[in-house]
């Protein structure tokens, strides 16, 4: 295989020779899976379920392939081989996904081990993107960068993936299992409507330590997770997750698919049986050969050991300049960039939601273009967050002005993020074979709508996120203003929900009312805004507290008053 | 021809090796390699009265898996609309022509 460094001052993890090998060998199991597929010594029914293990799914149109990103971290090089790959075996785009990974949606079940093979050139493959095992673990697009991080998150998401790979008792479990970890004071990472959510942090001793929630998620029962354990030793990371996955395989359902989450485990064992069964299981495994060794954990961490930053003042008068001169810039950096902890340095957010556009899809000349400013601007290194954006995370101040210019010629200076613009949208129905509407006009429809960037920051924070059916992949369970998808007798229609919030105060939004149609859904959202600007106290209002303030009355009269 | 309700069914499947999407064409029952069969657009494919349908696919559906030519194999409703054969669910309308929020893609691109 021709390796290609992935990039030395990156902060991702690093492969060893035993990870390229053992990488290169499922690419070569796969190979000859699918050629056994193609002569028909492996029925449908057999080899579906080694494709899915593989990150390939059979949807609308073709196959998609769906890469791993672990934690939604890469380099320049990795996006530049994504950007070859779907140029090559694609149709010059990918799509980033709400588990920061990225899909591409016209894939050739012949091409895949030769796509698979490009992959594993540069370290990636599709591993743990499907079935049911431990998926990829995601974190804060913002990991190792924000000012308010306390612990490193990548470094136990970087111990989950080792751990979870190749680990025999989680190849089969009774359904798909999500992690996800926070270390920072601000949940960028939705952790409490995962399987697993893990809030890390320090004791008084500075010892890092973790809180797990378990049975979050979301789908046709949509749970919030519940605190199962407020302080996890590092030491004891690995044996409890292990306990919290063994009760699970023991005890989770394998009967009804719908019923095979380990959510509804924790829901119908009742939260203190399902603790009591878990810190038994803890009990028995904790010790010397589940211990986490703090060397493992130095080894680790020195892989996402911080770039080598200069010393620099915390403010940037070329940057202050730059706003000065270019309001169309300053309003950028007001909305997407987000303060640093290392002085004169700032994590710069590219939205992959333009006006009208399709929010997560990037082309490759994007790809490519990225890659590049991630080389000039940010070590070489960039992220993928739930929001389906880009995450440029160590970025000089003095440079932003620079890095706006270019992304702003290539249409990726939409200044959006966390604003109403800034959709999460799944594929829906223009792709998916589980959907049941299309989401992406609905989100096209209401970008445009609410286009205006002075307008936008007058509403101030507010999500919108789509689904276009009940599982959930669009997220609109936890949004301000969630959508979903929903078939009735041939018809598309949008069940709006609100009061959703996918932070450390989570809730599961409420519907609104009857579904409506796609054109009334943009106009029932137009008048959430409008009831929600003229009942809020003051600016710094968010849209959810005027909604837990006034009630949903004043928002279903506006909509339904006409009914 | 239409059934006495006027219902119509196409039947359509993933090529294995690519997923592209195909219809059960024509000339289905003429004999020949399984691939000829079967046809990329949605205009060419054949209809049928839902009866009618129900046999197709019986006997489509084995041959085209024992050849290792399709995968997920099933018929669906087709309606008419100002004379042109229409697919009635819009999960088949997005299957026989691409995806409706790009229309450079898929087989709606090449028409």
């Amino acid at each position: 295989m021709n390796h290609i460094a992935p990039g030395a001052r990156a902060g991702i993890y690093h492969y060893d020779e035993i990870d390229r090998r053992f990488v290169g060998e499922r690419v070569e199991q796969f190979r000859k899976q699918v050629e056994r597929r193609l002569a028909g010594e492996l029925t449908e029914e057999e080899f579906k379920p080694i494709r899915l293990m593989n990150g390939l799914y059979l949807q609308l149109h073709a196959y998609m392939l769906r890469i791993a990103v672990p934690y939604g971290v890469m380099t320049s090089v990795q996006l530049r081989k994504l950007a070859s790959i779907g140029r090559r075996y694609d149709r010059g785009y990918g799509h980033f996904t709400t588990r920061q990974n990225l899909q591409y949606n016209w894939i050739k079940l012949e091409d895949t081990p030769a796509i698979l093979h490009e992959l594993a050139e540069v370290d990636m493959h599709a591993l743990q993107t499907s079935g049911n095992c431990v998926r990829n673990v995601t974190t804060d697009q913002f990991v190792g960068a924000a000012a308010d991080e306390v612990v490193d998150g990548r470094v136990y998401a970087e111990i989950l993936r080792q751990w979870t790979t190749l680990h025999p008792e989680f190849t089969y479990l009774p359904r798909k299992f999500k992690i996800a970890i926070s270390g920072a004071s601000s949940d960028r990472a939705a952790v409490r409507v995962h399987d697993v959510g893990l809030l890390a942090k320090r004791n008084a001793a500075g010892e890092a330590g973790f809180t797990f929630y378990v049975g979050g998620g979301l789908g046709r029962s949509p749970f919030i997770g519940k605190l199962v354990r407020e302080w996890v030793a590092e030491e004891d990371f690995v044996a409890y997750l292990e306990a919290i996955l063994r009760v699970y395989n023991q005890y989770g359902r394998r009967d009804n698919i719908y019923k095979a989450r380990i959510k509804i485990l924790v829901h119908e064992l009742g939260l203190e049986k399902f603790k009591a069964e878990v810190e038994e299981e803890f009990a028995r495994l904790r010790g010397p050969k589940y211990r986490l060794d703090p060397e493992i954990v130095a080894g680790i961490r020195a892989h996402f050991a911080p770039p080598p930053f200069e010393d620099l003042p915390t403010r940037s008068d070329a940057l202050e300049r730059a706003k000065a001169e270019n309001p169309a810039f300053a309003n950028w950096v007001a909305v997407n960039v987000a303060e640093h902890r290392q002085p004169g340095y700032a994590i710069a957010t590219i939205s992959l939601k333009p006006a009208g556009g399709i929010p997560g899809d990037a082309t490759c000349d994007q790809m490519d273009l990225i890659a590049d400013l991630a080389e000039r601007h940010s070590f070489g290194e960039l992220r993928v967050s739930h929001v389906q954006n880009i995450v440029l995370a160590h970025v000089k101040q003095d440079e932003l002005f620079a890095l706006w210019t270019e992304l702003d010629a290539a249409g990726l200076g939409t200044a959006n993020a966390g604003l109403i613009g800034d959709i999460i949208a799944c594929p829906g129905l223009d792709y998916c074979a589980l959907a049941n509407a299309r989401s992406i006009p609905l989100a096209q429809a209401l970008s445009a709508r609410f286009a205006d960037p002075i307008r936008q920051r007058a509403i101030g924070e507010l999500g919108i996120k789509i689904s276009g059916c009940i599982n959930a992949c669009g997220h609109h369970h936890i949004a301000a203003i969630g959508i979903l998808g929903v078939d009735k007798k041939g018809t598309e229609f949008y069940q709006i929900t609100v009061g959703g919030d996918p932070t450390l105060t989570a809730a599961i939004g409420d519907i609104l009312g009857p579904a409506v149609t796609e054109t009334e859904a943009v106009d029932a959202v137009e008048a959430i805004v409008e009831v929600y600007l003229a009942n809020r106290t003051d600016q710094d209002e968010r849209f959810i507290d005027t909604l837990k303030r006034v009630g949903h009355a004043p928002f279903k009269e506006r909509i339904y008053a006409a009914d | 021809m239409p059934s006495q309700d006027g219902s119509l069914k196409a039947i359509t499947a993933n090529r294995l090796r690519d997923g592209v999407v195909v219809f059960l064409g024509p000339d289905w029952n003429a004999g020949g390699e399984v691939a000829t069969a079967w046809v990329e657009s949605f205009a060419d494919a054949a209809l049928f009265p839902a009866a009618e349908a129900e046999t197709a696919l019986a006997a489509a559906k084995p041959r085209a898996e024992r050849a290792q030519f399709g995968v997920d194999i099933y018929a669906f409703d087709v309606e008419t609309e100002n004379g042109v054969p229409t697919p009635v669910k819009m999960r088949e309308r997005i299957r026989a022509l691409g995806p409706s929020v790009r229309l450079d893609l898929g087989k709606q691109a090449a028409a």
